[in-house]
């Protein structure tokens, strides 16, 4: 079942190749997506809300080194995996116009969505590696091929930076491999081993490999720098999965492995990686404010977000040890997981909305060149207000539940630090407010007088996506209950 | 209780569902019926709810909204006495504000955006005094903010009604971040979010977090009810259309800070909060009302004006009359409602001039909304029988007995002087805009009978309001909200003249004042007095000199200098050395990451090849 879905975007991918008509490639590339999205909605019909992880297949693969493919699903990953299949259909169809090497194009993002759904289904170090380094190519060649001008130089950072984290968790890796007894691969069986409990030491060296592979995917403040040139390079499809389900990677990494593996130590280190967090918040939404560049502006502002679930995320680890501050860390991971999802949702729709002025209309995402947008383009400026107005918070829409559960949870561990990241709300309402402001309001610019508003692609593209926005702000229990029924499991195991 | 009553907010609502969807496609007049009939049955709903109103707080739980671990949050109704007092009010306040807009916004372009904004208000601000608990009244209270954005910028195409739209909304924000820092502090200690149970349970509360919580709270009503320092967003709110004025930025919304107090008022009742509480108020109803006095801009007035009569508003809260703030609440409603949509009227007769050196012998043309302004403006004065008079008299005796009682003086001496000098600027202002000969326009034209009929009955409610709390006959609004504030000090029953006879001469004596010393239509010298006053005793200078400018600078520092150059610069280089050795990043050729990405990718397509072949 779970291998089906994984693998049919593959197979696909793999077929369209035997193609030449552009409708028949476009056409093979959204089937199988839709298909694979349809068998997730299935595994999501016979999800067991207490079942723990489930849907386990396992095969031998190479016994002698105990690898395995062995893949699962439970709580966390099954909402982290709608999202990536909501948001590649999507991409696959915002991407509908591409003209250009189109056969290629559609091939990696097929891949793509192999390799995102491996990472999150994956139970097995050694499959978990492989579809984490996959993610990288493909992205490095929609970057690379179908990007801006500085394609070269954003397409090689991404990868270097990505690259140096691999290899820094494939250390922390080997490092749980050779400790372990039996030795193996297999995930769940080392949650269970702790097999670096008794050595701090060892413990430390691979708890920071991991760090600093999932905190450059985050990424977390100071790693960041990497992700707006890749955003502003990358084509808009690319952009969406990038920030939509690629970063989700790095905080998946931190709820799955860093704290499940090495409770102690990122328990020692936590307030540290809060502080880091906290800075990411601060930081992340002012620079966003002095950009010019909107696509830069999503950009930064997407540190910011990810700062509030790395606040979350270290506010849980805080909490380890200390059972009375056990339904505070159930909160935080909560919102962490819940704005995992809310972030894909809304900034995943930000990076539409850039593409749909900037790819076939204006042109240019410079902030300052618009104005007035408002009365020519009445749908375009509607959905924009509704995904910026979800994405500073605003409640009954989605942003606002996961941010408020994170401030929950991590109220009851650090105060402080919550109180803080609360300044966070207030810069990004005046960030995003003013970038409605610059681009919608004041006197229709007489140079767009001629723009036509959304045509159906993008509607379709669109829609859902703000949809949802407003469903899960209003009546988020049907997502929140899978993600608290894993995260109660996650934080009672935790004890 | 009906079940009719529980409508209340979703009528509005779906007003503005329908109106957002298919508004621009619909006939004018539909549209007007669509926004005023679902408020009106909004008010028939409410005047339900007090009806049926069986006297025991009433709660309805539609659904469970957020629920994640130990925290479980409804999305649920209450209907108690202080909600019924404000949905009556709000709604029935909104509809007159409805009508009344039908005609104001006759010849706008976006009817249909305007009503339906409207409409979603009314959902938002009646959802905001129904909520059962803190989150739910914080879905209202941030989406009435919302509201109040979208309509300060309606008219989005002018600048500067897209910069007050943006400044309400941040001002507020900041606000509401302390507010929120509250709400998580309340969870934390209490472990309930419930408004009943926070108010059963806040004395049970340890001091220091009794007070840290509630002054957080209040932090956020500051923000919401445009008090000190938060005020600055409110006169600049008045760019947007002058009902809206009249309805969020006078009569409801801004009041919903006092509400939030009034509501959780066992938790407000710590000596440190009472004494910030009732400070604030006084400092800000007088520092208020010095500004209104030097203003030139008629609905700036009215807006400094309602910063004013909010700080009374707290100052009651503050003194522990929660029940006299509500009722200056209920009377403020009308009477400043009516001198908004009188002065719509003059804009509207005027072609949207609203500078008072402009205006001037309007009594005669506009002979129906001069009387408005006149009734309005004597009950702002708090001339008896006008119903200000009771309702800010009451709260000036509450302070009083609330000085000889212990309590701080300030409170009672500074309620006083605003008392004169709120008289001394509505009367200026009356007589600027509606005496002595001199407007521009030849032929202003009185408001058509939609815009007419609002007023007379907001007048009518201006005049007769003061009933509502009058001792001679049993003072029904007050009886209703006795057992809600039974945990308030008792009110003792003999007053005495001492104060009423003070503060209608401080009402009399600023009406003679404003009506003498402005008679030749200009300000009398005063000096730095003035330059004081029209500088906000120099906070403007402090906010758009030194703050904002500061915050922007930051914000630019950190994304050139210190990402590109600090940061980007050292992780790239780290990067570089870790990587390709100590020549950094250009060594790397293109070619190589390519290769490198490519062996990943047959690597793996090997790796899986032996899996299926093995």
């Amino acid at each position: 079942m779970l291998s089906l879905m994984l693998f049919l975007p593959l197979a696909g991918g793999i077929f369209l190749l035997f193609f030449r008509n552009p409708r028949a490639i476009r056409g093979i590339a959204l089937g199988a997506s839709l298909l694979s999205l349809y068998v997730s909605i299935v595994v999501l019909g016979r999800f067991d809300l207490h079942g723990g992880m489930q849907l386990l297949e396992s095969y031998s693969w190479i016994p002698a080194v105990g690898i395995a493919y062995r893949v699962g699903i439970d709580g966390l990953s099954l909402p982290l995996v709608l999202l990536t299949q909501l948001l590649s259909a999507v991409s696959i169809v915002y991407s509908w116009r591409v003209d250009m090497r189109l056969k290629e194009y559609m091939f990696l993002l097929l891949l793509l969505q192999t390799a995102m759904l491996g990472v999150f289904a994956a139970l097995d170090f050694f499959l978990f590696y492989i579809f984490w380094e996959v993610t990288l190519v493909p992205m490095y060649f929609l970057i690379g091929i179908w990007g801006g001008p500085r394609k070269e130089y954003a397409a090689i950072k991404f990868f270097l930076f990505t690259l140096i984290g691999s290899l820094a968790m494939l250390v922390g890796i080997l490092l749980l491999y050779f400790n372990a007894a039996p030795r193996t691969f297999d995930v769940l069986s080392l949650i269970q081993q702790q097999p670096l409990a008794g050595q701090l030491r060892l413990a430390t060296i691979a708890f920071w490999g991991f760090f600093l592979s999932f905190a450059i995917k985050v990424p977390m403040w100071p790693f960041h720098t990497w992700l707006p040139d890749a955003h502003v390079e990358a084509p808009t499809a690319g952009s969406v999965i990038l920030a939509g389900i690629l970063l989700k990677l790095g905080t998946y990494g931190f709820v799955r492995y860093s704290l499940t593996l090495f409770p102690q130590v990122f328990q020692q280190y936590a307030s540290l990686i809060a502080i880091l967090a906290l800075l990411g918040i601060i930081y992340g939404a002012l620079v966003a404010m002095a950009q010019t560049d909107l696509k830069k502006l999503v950009a930064y502002s997407s540190v910011n977000h990810m700062g509030y679930v790395m606040l979350g995320v270290s506010a849980a680890a805080f909490a380890y040890g200390k059972p009375d501050l056990a339904p505070a860390a159930t909160t935080a991971l909560n919102g962490a997981v819940f704005e995992m999802i809310a972030h894909g949702v809304i900034t995943g729709a930000l990076f539409l909305i850039v593409g749909v002025i900037y790819d076939y209309r204006a042109h240019t995402r410079g902030v300052d060149e618009f104005g007035g947008l408002g009365a020519i383009l009445p749908v375009y400026s509607g959905i924009t207000m509704v995904a910026m107005l979800a994405s500073l918070g605003l409640p009954a829409l989605m942003g606002f539940v996961a941010e408020f559960l994170i401030f929950l949870g991590s109220f009851g561990v650090f105060p402080g630090f919550a109180a803080t990241g609360l300044l966070g709300i207030i810069i990004t309402a005046a960030m995003f407010l003013w970038t409605i402001q610059r681009i919608f309001l004041g006197p229709a610019n007489p140079r767009w007088k001629g723009l036509a508003d959304m045509d159906t692609r993008e509607l379709v593209a669109l829609v859902p996506l703000t949809v949802l926005m407003v469903i899960f702000g209003v009546y988020p229990r049907p997502l929140l209950d899978i993600i608290n029924a894993a995260m109660t499991t996650l934080v009672a195991a935790l004890r | 209780m009906a079940d009719f009553a529980w409508t209340i907010p979703f009528w509005p609502a779906l007003g503005w569902l329908v109106l957002g969807l298919v508004g621009g496609h619909l006939p004018r007049r539909l549209v007007a019926w669509i926004g005023c009939g679902t408020v009106a049955l909004a008010f028939a709903a409410a005047v339900a709810a007090r009806a049926t109103f069986p006297g025991e707080p009433q709660e309805r739980t539609l659904f469970t909204w957020i629920a994640a671990g130990a925290f479980s949050v409804d999305a649920g109704l209450l209907l108690d006495r202080l909600s019924i007092v404000m949905v009556l009010m709000v709604s029935g306040v909104g509809l007159l504000i409805h009508i009344y807009s039908v005609g104001y916004m006759a010849e706008d372009r976006a009817y249909s955006r305007y009503f339906a904004y409207l409409n979603l208000f009314m959902a938002s601000m009646l959802l905001l005094v129904m909520g059962r608990n803190l989150l739910v009244l914080f879905v209202g209270w941030e989406l009435v903010g919302l509201c109040s954005y979208l309509l300060i910028g309606f008219w989005f195409d002018r600048e500067r009604a897209a910069n007050s739209g943006r400044k309400a909304f941040v001002v507020n924000r900041i606000g509401d971040a302390a507010f929120l820092i509250g709400v998580l502090l309340l969870w934390t200690s209490l472990g309930t979010l419930d408004l009943r149970a926070i108010g059963a349970q806040a004395a049970t509360l340890g001091a220091p977090v009794m007070v840290t919580a509630s002054l957080l709270l209040f932090t956020g009503a500051t923000g919401k009810s445009a008090q000190l320092p938060l005020y600055t967003w409110l006169p600049d709110a008045m760019e947007g259309p002058t009902p809206v004025s009249a309805l969020i930025h006078a009569a409801t919304m801004v009041t919903a800070g006092v509400y939030m107090i009034a509501r959780l008022f066992p938790l407000f009742t710590h000596p440190v909060t009472v004494v910030v509480v009732a400070t604030v108020g006084a400092l800000t109803a007088f520092f208020a009302a010095t500004i209104a006095l030097v203003e030139w801009d008629m609905k700036r007035v009215m807006a400094y004006s309602t910063i004013s009569q909010l700080g009374y508003m707290f100052l009651a809260v503050g003194v522990l009359a929660p029940a006299a703030g509500i009722f200056h609440l209920t009377t403020h409603a009308f009477f400043k409602a009516l001198l908004f949509l009188a002065a719509g009227s003059v804009m509207h007769a005027m072609h949207n001039v609203i500078d008072m050196h402009m205006l001037g012998g309007l009594a005669r043309p506009l002979r129906y909304t001069a009387g408005a302004f006149i009734i309005g403006g004597l009950a702002l004065a708090g001339i008896p029988p006008f119903s200000g008079f009771f309702s800010k008299d009451l709260i000036l005796e509450r302070a009083w007995e609330h000085a000889v009682g212990g309590g701080s003086p300030v409170p009672f001496i500074l309620g006083l002087v605003t008392a004169l000098v709120t008289a001394v600027y509505i009367t200026r202002a009356a007589r600027y805009a509606f005496f002595d000969q001199s407007y521009r326009e030849p032929h202003p034209h009185e408001a058509p009978p939609v815009m007419l009929w609002p007023m007379a009955l907001l007048a009518l409610l201006s005049v007769a309001g003061g009933l509502l709390g009058a001792q001679r006959i049993g003072a029904p609004l007050l009886e209703f909200l006795a057992p809600q504030f039974a945990e308030a000090a008792p009110h003792e029953a003999a007053p005495g003249l001492f104060v009423p006879v003070l503060s209608i001469l401080a009402g009399v004596a600023g009406v003679a004042i404003g009506w003498l010393g402005y008679r030749d239509r200009r300000d009398p010298d005063l000096g730095w007095v003035a330059r004081l006053f029209s500088r906000h005793w120099y906070l403007l200078d402090l906010y758009d000199g030194v703050l904002v400018p500061a915050a922007k600078r930051v914000a630019v520092l950190l994304a050139g200098p210190v990402d590109l150059g600090v940061i980007d610069r050292a992780v790239n280089g780290i990067g570089a050395l870790a990587v390709g050795g100590a020549r950094g990043l250009r060594r790397l050729q293109t070619g190589y990451v390519r290769q490198y990405a490519a062996i990943i990718l047959v690597g793996t397509i090997l790796l899986m090849a032996y899996w299926a072949t093995r």
